[in-house]
Formats: structure tokens, sequence, C-alpha cells
């Protein structure tokens, strides 16, 4: 079976966000990207887990990024992996970066082909499913559990208000949430390996952004916090139904 | 030109989530002088699907088929673009919930449609079609151009007030042929969380941290959440510890929710938990710590 994990660079979630640019653009002064926590937490340690169990998996990582992604793929890398792919362009319209991944992996026959459920940063939530539309597979969302049984693919979905088990031939997209795997932290032999791994840089395909950010904000600043005691109940309770309107 | 809403179908039934889902494409094709379809797939009757209408829904077209009852995306792709096709839709609605966010995807990038997820406003039509969303988790907005003739909106839940303007709306059957490959996703069982309030929707929460000790005690969680008639939500180390179910983690990693009222019982407010509750109107903090992070 070959895989590809979709990797995406993500700001650290501890990252102060700024803008500039009169507030048009996101300022990566001084910010540390991290690999996308659903990427690397269920994604990738998910497909490692398949190919610890069979060794004559493949697995590929996927990034579309300009070279300062290196860093994070490598990281990925020192997880595990046979080796790296970096589309060498960025976009933060989802259609850009799903076009680049199916061209690429139009030509390689990927049985199964895992993402996160979104970025930490964009919220996107839309790559793994127009993926799966360009290259005509089936897409299963929310997943957070994958076996294998033979060329089938057993999958627990989140729906809204529950869970569902499903069950789809391969090829295959899946969006990867919790319950997939355990985070897992590279170790030194792990690190060591992925400097030799291979990171192949790929040329873009031409697509046009369909979707633009023209601005962003931030929200308002918080507004006066009350304390209330614990003999202030009744008052608390007061506040939420005279004040707030809230019960 | 029109405007076409796919409503959330719940064994037959619609709920608040739809309404103001085709009030909100109601809105948009008002101000483009045009009409609103709901779009119905799935099992339902004539009498629950007229009811779209009050909220705005001039046509419903209606997918009969029970295989349409669970999510399965090729055939959901086939039945959503045929209904494009019957409307000449320009402007497609989708719930940001699961099935919105796995179908809207799918069909912007096949009619080249440009996409916005989890949108928080109405368009602005003064510049373009530009709508208001979340990013970085909550803790920023970004407005997004949708710059091609079709478009493609998910909307967040608990956006807008709904509010009955119209009468109900004639129900047409849309026949789609499906092939066997439409159902590759075969469901093989459900397990449906009886009895509670859906978090995504809800309008009071009712959250418990690690604050709390333990499973043990969360009958206090409980007790309020019924009291008041909310969702319980929970922090994530609560469900990394499988104190809690996983749907019930909010924040960064987990959900994004914006409720009227949030209750945070024995959470710190670390700026991960706050990416998925900050939209809340009011938050009401239960600690001991008044340095919290939350404070
Ligand atoms: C990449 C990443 C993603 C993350 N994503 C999320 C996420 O999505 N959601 C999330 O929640 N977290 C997330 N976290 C974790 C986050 O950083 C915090 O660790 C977590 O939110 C803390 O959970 P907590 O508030 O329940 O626990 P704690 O921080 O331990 O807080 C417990 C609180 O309870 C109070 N308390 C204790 N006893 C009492 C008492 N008797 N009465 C009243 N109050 C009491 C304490 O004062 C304290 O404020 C993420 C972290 C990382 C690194
Ligand atoms: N730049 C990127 N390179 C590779 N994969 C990506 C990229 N952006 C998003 N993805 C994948 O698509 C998923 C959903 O992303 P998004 O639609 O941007 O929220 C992520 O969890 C990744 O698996």
């Amino acid at each position: 079976m070959k895989i590809l994990v979709c990797i995406s660079p993500v700001p650290d979630t501890t990252t102060k966000i700024a803008f500039s640019e009169n507030d048009t653009q996101f300022n990566t002064q001084g910010v540390t990207m991290v690999i996308n926590p659903y990427d690397e937490w269920y994604a990738l340690v998910r497909a490692l887990e398949l190919k610890e169990a069979d060794a004559s998996n493949t697995l590929h990582l996927i990034t579309v990024g300009k070279p300062d992604a290196d860093a994070v793929i490598r990281k990925a890398l020192a997880l595990g992996g046979d080796e790296a792919i970096r589309i060498d362009t960025d976009s933060n319209d989802p259609y850009v970066i799903a076009s680049q991944i199916a061209a690429y992996a139009k030509n390689e026959n990927y049985d199964l082909i895992l993402c996160g459920k979104e970025t930490t940063d964009y919220n996107n939530g839309a790559v793994g499913a127009m993926l799966a539309e360009q290259l005509d597979v089936n897409y299963i969302s929310f997943a957070s559990k994958l076996d294998m049984n033979g060329t089938v693919a057993q999958v627990n979905r989140e729906i809204d208000g529950g869970e569902q088990s499903v069950s789809c031939a391969l090829p295959l997209v899946l969006s990867c949430q919790k319950g997939m795997a355990e985070a897992r932290i590279p170790n030194m032999r792990g690190i060591m390996a992925a400097r030799t791994k291979p990171l192949k840089v790929v040329a873009p395909v031409e697509v046009s952004a369909l979707s633009q950010i023209v601005s962003y904000d931030l929200p308002a600043a918080k507004t006066g916090v009350k304390m209330f005691t614990i003999d202030q109940m009744d008052e608390l309770v007061a506040a939420l139904h005279n004040e707030a309107k809230v019960i | 030109m029109s405007v076409l809403v796919l409503v959330e179908n719940i064994e037959g039934q619609f709920k608040k989530k739809s309404f103001e889902l085709v009030q909100y494409a109601n809105h948009i094709a008002q101000s483009l002088n045009t009409s609103t379809t709901a779009l119905v797939l799935g099992d339902s009757s004539a009498a629950e699907m007229e009811q779209l209408g009050l909220y705005g829904a001039q046509k419903v077209l209606h997918v009969s088929d029970s295989r349409l009852n669970n999510l399965c995306g090729k055939a959901y792709n086939k039945a959503i673009l045929a209904a494009i096709e019957n409307t000449a839709a320009q402007i497609i609605v989708c719930p940001h919930d699961t099935v919105g966010k796995s179908v809207a995807p799918q069909i912007a990038s096949k009619l080249k449609a440009a996409l916005v997820t989890g949108a928080i406003s109405y368009p602005d039509l003064q510049n373009g079609f530009v709508v208001k969303r979340n990013v970085f988790a909550g803790k920023a907005f970004a407005q997004v151009a949708l710059n091609t003739d079709k478009k493609v909106i998910t909307l967040l839940a608990n956006s807008f007030p709904v509010q009955k303007t119209g009468n109900p709306a004639s129900v047409e059957a849309l026949n789609v042929s499906f092939t066997d490959a439409d159902f590759g996703i075969q469901i093989l069982s459900t397990q449906k969380v009886s009895g509670e309030i859906p978090l995504a929707e809800a309008e009071l929460v009712v959250s418990g941290g690690r604050g709390l000790k333990g499973p043990e005690n969360w009958g206090v969680i409980e007790d309020l959440a019924s009291a008041l008639g909310a969702a319980k939500a929970c922090s994530r180390p609560v469900a990394d510890a499988h104190w809690r179910p996983h749907h019930e983690h909010v924040g960064q990693t987990g959900g994004t929710i914006r409720p009227n009222l949030y209750i945070a019982i024995g959470i710190s407010g670390a700026i991960q938990h706050l990416a998925g509750v900050n939209g809340s109107k009011t938050i009401v903090v239960v600690n001991k710590d008044p340095e919290a992070p939350f404070f």
C-alpha cells in the first residue's frame, strides 16, 4: 500500500497573532512554525503505525510551501516516513493547495491519502475534500479510527451528534482528528535518519486562487470582568438574567 | 441565477440550524434580487419540508432516496450538483457541520467556485463579495473575497437570529440516478449520543476542566447542564484522560462554539482553550484562582 500524508506548516499554537501592511498580511516575524497538530498527531502517527504493521507499505509526506517549510518537513520525517515532497509555492486559498497536491498525486497512485481535519491557522478544513474530488476518489471526513482489512478501510467518523463506523475500498482520502493515534515525540535516531532522507522539491503547476483574504482584524478587547464571590450567587444569576440576558 | 441552500436533515426533521441557514440564504438572495431554493437529501415529509418556506425558501427540492439518510460523499456531490443545475444556482450555502464541511469543498472544487467555510457575516456586496470568518482558531477574523461567479459558503451556526417571515414552500421532487459507485462508503453502524443537546449549536454550554479532579465529580456539571437545558463540553486534558468523550472537547484542537452563555468550571482558560470558546457572548468562569488566564 502506498500512503501519502499531507503536512501543513502552521504557527506554533502559543503564537501571538498580529498583522502587518495595513492588516492585510499575517505578521510572521518571530513566529515558530510547527507541524499542524492534526497532521502530526493523528494523520502521520496513524500512517507510521500502518507502516510498522506492514513494512511493505510506502509512506510519503507532502507539503505545499516555500523553502522555510523544510524545517517542518524534516521534523515530520524525524517521526518517520520514506521520503518527503515539497511543492515550491504557497497560498492560503485551499483550492490552490489541493490542486498542487492533486497534480503530484495523480501520477503516484496513492492508495491512501491522510490529511488533518483542518489547519490551526486558516481553519479551512477544505484541502482533503478538494483533493478527493480532484482525484475522483472517496472522501471520509473527521476520522477518529482507521483499520485496514486487505484493501478495504474500516473507519470511524464523527457525525453530528455521534459517531459512525463505515467501510470503503481504497483508494481513499481521509481527514483525521482525535482518536486516530496518540502523539509521539521524535527520538535521536529518527532525527539523525531524517537528515539523509530524500526531500524532493517539485515545481508548482499553474493554478489561480479563487478566493483572497483582503484584510484581517482582531476581536475587540475583553470588556469588564465582573467578580462574584461564593456568597453572591443570586447576584450572578441576576446579572446573567437582567444584564447579559442569556438565561 | 438563484441561491441554493443545503439543510440538515435530522431523521426527516429540521431544526434551528436549518432555519438559520435558509434565512441566511434568503437574505443573500434578496440582496441579489433572486430566489432561494432549499435542498433536502434523504427521507422527509412534505409537511416538514414546507416549513422551510417560513424562513425564506420559495421552493424545496427533495432528493428522496433512503441511502442519502447518511452522508456518502460521491452521492451527495451528485445530488447537489443536480440541484445546482436544476436551479441555475450561483450561490450555494451549506451548514458548517460534519456534512457541510465534507461536501462544500468538493462542490466548490468541482465547480471551480470560491469557497468560504465557517462564515459569520452576510456577504459585503459593496466591494465584490466579501465574507467574514474566524481564522487562527478564533483568535482573529479574516475578510475573504470570493472572486468567481459561483460561490460556496458554509455558515457557522448561531451567527444570526432566526425569524419567521415567509409562507410554506412548494416542494418538488428531484430525480437523480445514482450508481453503486456513488455509494462506495458503506455504513456499518451508527452510535448517536442520545438525549443530549448537540454542542455545536447549543445556546448554553456548561464545561468542565481539570479543576474537577476526576470523572466521578462530573455530577455537578450534568446537574447544572440539565437544569439549564445546556450542552456539555470539556477542556482537552479532560478528554485526553478519557474523563469525558472526545466530542465534548472544545478549543484549538477540538470544537469551536459560540453559545450565548459559556460556563467554564475548573478550566484555566489557556490560549488554546480560548480559541474554541471566545466567540461566546457571555462567559462565566468558576475558578478558585483569580489570576487564571480566563480573567
Ligand atoms: C498544540 C496544543 C493544542 C491544544 N488544544 C487545546 C484545546 O483544543 N482545548 C483545550 O482545552 N486545551 C488545549 N490545549 C491544552 C491547553 O494548553 C491547556 O493545557 C488546557 O486547556 C488546560 O486544561 P484545564 O483548564 O482543564 O486544566 P488546568 O490548566 O489544569 O486548569 C484547571 C483550573 O481549575 C482550577 N481549579 C482547581 N481546583 C478548583 C476548585 N476546587 N474550584 C474551582 N477551580 C478550581 C484551577 O485554578 C485552574 O485554573 C492545547 C495545547 C497545545 C500545546
Ligand atoms: N500547505 C499545505 N501542504 C500540505 N498539506 C496541506 C497544506 N495545507 C493544508 N494541508 C492539508 O489539508 C488539511 C486541511 O487543511 P485546510 O483545508 O487548510 O484546513 C491539513 O490538515 C493538511 O493535512
